[in-house]
């Protein structure tokens, strides 16, 4: 008999905890607000008059950079999961987590170094008019091809994480199963494994077309014009706000159908399967050249989407340092670093408290609602940085109105946005990684152990903070780092709400990049360049674990 | 304030689930100091009631006191206000903190003083004094079980639910931690519900047996009672090993195929059938005997016989283990001597003599 036990988290009833169920009610009401708000206005919006000219050829601009860096990412990003996973090569070890690392290069910076190095008066451009002469005809760069391929460079980890999770884990006893039924190599990876990770693919092809949808700082310098690159101007250049919100949902259904597109791709199968003890896929040596051309492809990867920009950043900031040493101690640094890191710590420390609570609430009293309730201020993650941007601007406006008719006056939050609408947006967004953080530590929290705690006389409040809170310490600090990183990389949701005068880094080096000041923006692009290793490490820690043939080096 | 005169008592609880009645109109008393086993197969509701009891569960009828207090009914009272204690099978000891602070969880209102007394003393009940200052993680399994006793006795519950406390140790360990833990219960005078699906552990620890299934109680009684006169078919078949055979019962004698197994005195003619337990069943080899054994299975001690009946019917016999009649031997079955067995009609026992001789069906 299965061991019985009163302790089965299945069917926990409301159990009378309303005010923790309202708790959570809250979390989820505020965090869907700013989406809620887009939709309604949207909706009840008169006409459609305000939206701006060229709608079709951004709708289509947008459909043709999704499926372009989705073919990119899936090429790379799957080719070298593949590769890494499938054969033994020289450096294939090192290189299998190395070739997580392009996560931490922000679009938009890898953007202007590959600008600085190809567009008109880059080192490529004078070479080429030297070799062959100035009237030669030469591939312009500031255009959609060239955008896909910096977005593929710096978002296939999320495919090659996926891939290889799902190789690693889904091929163990179906791929030996299958190569004992007599296929090959070729036609087990390309009947078995390949239909088994397609999920895995799905939903990391999923998570990069959600990062091309939420920017809208990369492909304004490549002169891309998406929906999302609608919506800011309309907002900046006009503060519309019908307009902006009605390009904001289309930007909102864009989303919706990425994601639908996901679970239609996913189809019943489940994301996991559970791995069994198989060896799973044997290691096939690559002797002689074809091993070091494996080993080259991968660095070729790595150093186009990663190694060779640090190298040029590194080099302006050498050459800028040298060249004027008073810049490194450029006052604005130190004062944008400060508003960075203050919002990233408030943001930080606001999203875990969120989630140490929604977790917590969700083990006290738990119950169906009150988990979908929960499930709700995870979508914020998918929800791209215009929407949320539009989302929170309407959201405080609507506050101002209330606050106006209440009579105390109004706010004036709109017309000058605020440091707290930057926070607001963060919350939405960033409360999903945090969330998933806190919630993987609580999860190793038995439900015996809370109840042990309750029948102990403690009270809810006690159980979190003796009990919980300790025993999630690691993903309390996991979540922290998360988010203060995250929230430092941030630019869209930024540029779109900043109060005026308010500048993060990350926005700073934005503007330098747009005014060509390479080399000034080199050391702040650095610092956050290292600053997002962190959660890349993390992440593969994680993904690690899972790794059948464990050794840092092979 | 008067002691209540059950320490727990649930009163026509039921507890639904959508349309699933996990219990229904469940009635159970434990009086002050009692031991009840609480037993049933999978899913029989015997989990859910401890739920109901700790106050993870709220009945959707009926009513539950705590040593005289309404906790569920028509008044509510959460987990950490019932004076319940819990012990689970993975033991649910805080793994951040020592054995002495596991144990001071519960006494958090306590006078500092006397909490560190309190500690000192449950401890020493469980013989665990000189471990205080170990995490949960430096124990063994029936050293963490008794961590999780003293703990859960700590703050003087009014009653404590064992819920399996047992199915997590191996078993070269289960008996000595049983034993020790009733004592334990014992000595403190502790008012205490275990589940358990283990028919064994049930007869040899309570000081009653309930056995449930399908959100009802089939029987409470003392372990002898329940095993030796079980009041239905399921109860007879659950608890032991047992088989069932048509029987008559003509002017006080009862018989059946194997001729006559007791007598009921006062009874006429009725159709009953007869519950035989392998222990109860003796078996004679003779050349004309009216039955075959047609299995044997050496459980060490004792060897367990399977005839089959003239009807096609089979039987299951316990003998010493000196005593192996090979497959195919005829034997003589019989009824061993003084042996009342218990009658079914229907799938309910039969305790009284009908009142009047009942019409055959």
């Amino acid at each position: 008999m299965a061991v019985a036990s009163i302790s089965r988290p299945r069917r926990t009833s409301f159990a009378g905890r309303p005010a923790w169920s309202l708790l959570v009610l809250a979390a989820a009401a505020v965090v869907a607000a700013p989406v809620v708000a887009v939709a309604v206005q949207a909706v009840t919006a008169d006409d459609t008059t305000g939206l701006p000219r060229g709608l079709g050829s951004m709708v289509l601009t947008t459909i043709a950079l999704l499926v372009s860096v989705a073919l990119g990412t899936l090429v790379v990003g799957g080719g070298l999961a593949w590769l890494v996973t499938a054969y033994r090569f020289p450096l294939r070890g090192i290189l299998s987590w190395l070739l997580v690392l392009p996560l931490a290069m922000p679009t938009y910076i890898l953007g202007f170094v590959f600008l600085s190095t190809f567009d008109v008066g880059g080192p490529v451009h004078e070479w080429w008019r030297e070799a062959f002469g100035a009237d030669a005809w030469i591939p312009g760069v500031r255009n959609l091809p060239a955008c896909a391929l910096v977005m593929s460079l710096t978002l296939f980890p999320y495919v090659y994480l996926m891939a290889r999770a799902a190789l690693l884990e889904q091929s163990t006893s179906t791929y030996d199963a299958a190569r004992t039924l007599g296929a090959g190599r070729v036609r087990t990876l390309l009947t078995v494994v390949l239909p088994l990770a397609r999920p895995s693919l799905a939903a990391g092809l999923a998570l990069v077309m959600m990062e091309v949808l939420t920017d809208f700082a990369t492909v304004q310098y490549f002169g891309v014009k998406t929906v999302s690159v609608g919506v800011y101007l309309t907002w900046k250049g006009s503060y519309d706000f019908e307009a902006a919100t009605q390009l904001s949902m289309l930007v909102l259904t864009f989303a919706v159908a990425v994601l639908a597109g996901e679970r239609l791709m996913r189809g019943r199968s489940r994301y996991h399967q559970k791995g069994g003890r198989g060896q799973g896929m044997e290691l096939q040596q690559l002797d002689g050249w074809r091993g070091w051309a494996a080993t080259l492809v991968c660095l070729l990867a790595l150093s186009a989407a990663f190694l060779l920009p640090v190298a040029r950043l590194v080099g302006w900031a050498v050459a800028e340092a040298l060249d004027d040493s008073s810049s490194l101690v450029d006052p604005r640094f130190g004062e944008y670093l400060g508003n960075s890191l203050t919002v990233a710590l408030v943001a930080a420390a606001g999203c875990v408290s969120v989630a140490l609570v929604l977790g917590h609430a969700l083990r006290i009293s738990g119950g169906r609602f009150q988990r979908a309730a929960a499930q709700v201020t995870t979508f914020g993650y998918a929800v791209p940085g215009a929407v949320v941007g539009i989302g929170v601007l309407l959201a405080f406006d609507w506050l101002d109105r209330v606050l106006e008719w209440v009579g105390t006056g109004g706010t004036g939050l709109l017309v000058t946005g605020s440091v707290a609408g930057v926070l607001y947006a963060y919350l939405v967004r960033f409360l999903a990684p945090a969330y998933q953080a806190v919630d993987a530590s609580l999860a190793k929290v038995s439900p015996t152990m809370t109840l042990s705690a309750l029948s102990l006389g403690a009270s809810p409040r006690r159980v979190l903070t003796r009990v919980h809170l300790p025993l999630a310490r690691s993903g309390v600090l996991v979540a922290v780092v998360m988010v203060v990183i995250d929230a430092v990389k941030e630019l869209p949701v930024v540029l779109m709400i900043r109060p005026f005068g308010f500048t993060t880094i990350s926005v700073w080096v934005y503007q330098l990049a747009s005014e060509n000041f390479w080399e000034k923006a080199a050391l702040p692009a650095l610092l956050i360049v290292a600053a997002a290793i962190v959660p890349v490490f993390l992440l593969f820690r994680q993904v690690r674990l899972v790794d059948p043939h464990r050794s840092p080096v092979d | 304030m008067t002691e209540p005169r059950f320490s727990l008592e649930l009163e026509q609880v039921s507890k639904a689930y959508g349309d699933v009645l996990a219990v229904r109109e469940l009635d159970l008393r434990a009086a002050p100091g009692e031991l009840l086993t609480l037993i049933g197969p999978s899913g029989c509701g015997k989990s859910t009631t401890l739920r109901l009891v700790a106050g993870l569960e709220k009945p959707t009828s009926g009513s539950i006191r705590i040593a005289g207090e309404v906790v569920a009914g028509a008044a509510w009272q959460p987990p950490e206000r019932r004076r319940v204690g819990l012990v689970f099978q993975d033991h649910a000891l805080f793994p951040h903190l020592t054995v002495a602070r596991n144990v001071a969880f519960g006494l958090h209102r306590w006078e500092r003083a006397e909490r560190h007394a309190r500690v000192g003393e449950v401890l020493e009940l469980v013989r665990m004094g000189p471990l205080a200052d170990r995490y949960p993680h430096e124990l063994s399994g029936g050293e963490q079980q008794r961590v999780a006793l003293a703990r859960a006795l700590a703050p003087r519950p009014a009653v404590v639910l064992l819920d399996e406390p047992f199915s997590s140790l191996d078993e070269t360990l289960r008996a000595k931690v049983r034993t020790d833990t009733v004592a334990v219960l014992r000595e403190t005078g502790t008012t205490a519900i275990f589940v358990t699906h283990d028919q064994t552990e049930a007869l040899s620890t309570g000081d009653r047996v309930v056995v449930m299934r399908d959100g009802v109680v089939e029987q409470a009684d003392t372990p002898a009672a329940v095993f030796e006169a079980p009041a239905t078919r399921f109860v007879a078949s659950f608890m032991g090993d047992a088989d069932f055979l048509p029987a008559h019962v003509h002017d006080g004698v009862l018989s059946s195929e194997i001729g006559v197994v007791s007598t009921v005195p006062g009874w006429r003619d009725d159709d009953v059938e007869v519950v035989l337990r392998p222990h109860e069943v003796a078996l004679t080899p003779a050349q004309d005997g009216e039955a075959e054994v047609v299995a044997v299975e050496y459980h060490g001690a004792f060897v367990l016989h399977t005839v089959r009946l003239v009807s096609g019917r089979t039987l299951r016999s316990w003998q010493p283990h000196s005593v192996r009649h090979p497959i195919g031997t005829r034997v003589h079955v019989s009824v061993v001597g003084g042996v009342r067995p218990t009658l079914l009609r229907g799938d309910v026992a039969v305790t009284e003599v009908p009142a009047e001789p009942r019409p055959t069906r």
